[in-house]
């Protein structure tokens, strides 16, 4: 009998292959992007075990356990890029994170169509350039020959050079990344908005509730599940794009690396520039993987926890 | 009455707070703007703040003189349609197939998927491989490895998953095959959503940098983002470009017209496409997605 069902079994799926044959080769071309892309650079992960040779290649490199991550704690620029990671990330979800939503809620107030669209566009532009831009613009306007620092002296202020300096670097990246991203990220927040009845809002002036008590109690419960969903993924990526990787690379420089340098622009350096071993890096991108993979699915279980649908 | 008044008060304030915030936003490009048509003589004494001092087209000159910058403005053409085209060709197939809840496997494959967006192998493995594919110095290196953007797969994934199974099913009473209703029936009535991701990744194509940074050191294949790292952010007077050559100062000031003609060159097709992104995508696409 049992080798009958077996018999069964694979008929059974070898027809239902052939039913959707077509689908199966639609989608084998992005299964094999995957593999290729996503899953093979998985594969390469063992480097972080190995001590890499580059005439080797990476399946003779010598096996070395965990003495990279062993070097890894000893390493005061990695720790320093670890610190500056997390304060980074830190300072956004707390000054950049809530920024959207009350950017959200003053624009859903705003009962003119055509005065929302337009500054909807405008603060939506700067999303959709690059940092490679953003950062030539911003070099240029706060360099020593600048705008800001014309104005400055014109006023008989002292000039500021904030990109080089230590104190106000991660200032900058937090104020220039939500100048960057509140109109986009404000979107989603929006669209949570326009979905809520207004005959709540009416009934509730009508019981005489002012604005901020209808926004606590019927604007608020609204977007508490976009809100929850948002912070998952801000938590989820502390450890990478918590500072824009793209914006920290094209801002930093030398002098503010002890301010500036996080993991990702540290293991770039140290595998390119530097030339670190490839074995070493991995590791340290290894580690930062799985704490991010962490920290998702811990935020994701709190927020379910708390009532709201999850990501996952 | 009075209630009414007062409500008026409060969004007018709001317009005006949002409004400021409108204008410092604007402003940097507005910057850009006039200062990449101001004469390199007047940039030199004066910083212009809402108008050019003297109107000079000498920027835009040095930029479109330079063979560096055309061949970059090629190359980055050539990335982005290519480009564009893979990621549509592999996004639709892919969210089309994996929205058929009755496909053996979708769910692991949708897991799998999902997984890649929780967890990578890092920098150095994803170097390996795409250089041992023989993906170094080729135009390639900046059109495959960013073949697909599984957030916009997810998305897209969920949109045909709500569409009504009745227009699947009349076509098959027809006798149509799976390609056939994707490309006939179910993506001219998604027209809207799918030009906003069309739009969404001609955006990212066009931005491209990192891959050419990583895979790339060929002048000749270089995008035109990376062009632009040089002149404004790596500016070094070793890299003798035309545009150095014609202005020949050593003077940063100098370079600025050009720098930001360079800027101004890289930004209009955005802006050109921008309107259109503006229109698909107020349609709610978003909300949709994320509820499910």
């Amino acid at each position: 009998m049992k080798k009958k069902n077996k018999k069964n079994t694979v008929i059974y799926i070898l027809e239902r292959i052939n039913k959707d044959k077509l689908l199966y080769a639609m989608l084998l071309p992005v299964l094999i992007w995957y593999l290729i892309f996503c899953y093979m650079p998985m594969g390469g992960l063992s480097l972080a075990f190995k001590n890499y040779k580059f005439n080797m290649g990476l399946w003779k490199s010598p096996f070395i356990g965990f003495t990279h991550f062993k070097t890894m704690f000893a390493d005061y620029d990695f720790w320093r890029a670890f610190k500056n990671t997390i304060i980074f990330s830190l300072g956004k979800l707390v000054l950049h994170f809530p920024t959207p939503i009350i950017l959200a809620i003053l624009l859903n107030e705003i009962t003119r169509m055509r005065t929302k669209k337009v500054f909807q566009t405008v603060l939506t532009f700067p999303h959709f350039i690059s940092w490679v831009v953003l950062s030539g613009i911003l070099i240029n306007m706060f360099g020593s020959t600048g705008i800001i620092n014309n104005i400055l002296q014109a006023m008989g202020l002292r000039t500021v050079s904030p990109l080089m300096s230590k104190s106000s670097f991660r200032p900058f990246i937090w104020i220039s990344n939500i100048w960057k991203e509140v109109g986009w990220d404000s979107i989603i927040y929006l669209a949570a908005l326009a979905g809520i009845d207004p005959t709540l809002y009416e009934a509730a002036s009508i019981d005489g509730a002012n604005k901020f008590q209808s926004t606590i109690h019927i604007t608020w419960p609204s977007i508490r599940g976009t809100v929850a969903i948002m912070l998952i993924l801000a938590v989820g990526s502390i450890m990478s794009s918590g500072a824009s990787f793209d914006q920290v690379f094209n801002l930093y420089s030398a002098p503010v690396y002890s301010v500036a340098d996080t993991i990702d622009t540290y293991v770039y350096r140290a595998s390119f520039t530097v030339g670190l071993n490839f074995g070493y890096t991995t590791a340290i991108g290894f580690l930062k993987s799985i704490i991010n993979m962490v920290l998702i699915v811990v935020a994701n279980k709190t927020v379910k926890a708390m009532g709201e649908d999850g990501l996952l | 009455m009075k209630k009414k008044r007062t409500y008026n008060l409060s969004e007018k304030i709001i317009v005006v707070i949002i409004a400021v915030l409108c204008l410092i936003i604007i402003y940097p490009f507005y910057y850009v703007l006039i200062v990449s048509f101001s004469s390199v003589k007047a940039l030199n004494t004066h910083v212009p703040y809402l108008l050019p001092y003297t109107i000079d087209l000498e920027g835009y000159k040095a930029v479109f003189q330079d063979k560096h910058m055309l061949s970059s403005l090629c190359n980055s053409i050539i990335v982005t349609v290519v480009g564009v085209a893979l990621n549509m060709l592999l996004s639709l197939m892919g969210a089309y197939v994996l929205s058929k809840k009755t496909l053996m496997g979708r769910k692991l494959f949708l897991s799998l998927i999902i997984f890649t967006m929780l967890f990578n192998g890092g920098l150095v493995p994803y170097y390996l491989v795409v250089t041992r594919l023989g993906l170094k110095n080729v135009i390639w290196s900046m059109i495959l490895p960013t073949g697909i953007n599984t957030f916009y797969l997810i998305i897209m994934k969920n949109y045909f998953a709500s569409l009504p199974q009745s227009l699947e099913e009349s076509a098959k009473i027809d006798g149509a095959n799976d390609i056939v209703i994707l490309t006939k029936i179910i993506i001219p009535i998604s027209m809207p959503f799918v030009a906003t991701f069309f739009l969404f990744y001609a955006v990212e194509r066009w931005n491209e940098w990192w891959n050419a940074m990583l895979f790339i050191n060929k002048k000749s294949l270089m995008p035109l983002q990376i062009n632009l790292r040089e002149i404004l952010i790596n500016y070094s007077p070793q890299l003798a470009t035309q545009a150095q050559l014609i202005i020949s100062s050593n003077q940063k000031s100098n370079m600025q017209a050009v720098q930001m003609a360079s800027i101004v060159v890289a930004t209009v097709p955005i802006i050109c496409v921008y309107p259109f992104i503006q229109k698909h995508f107020v349609k709610g696409v978003m909300v949709g997605s994320i509820k499910e």
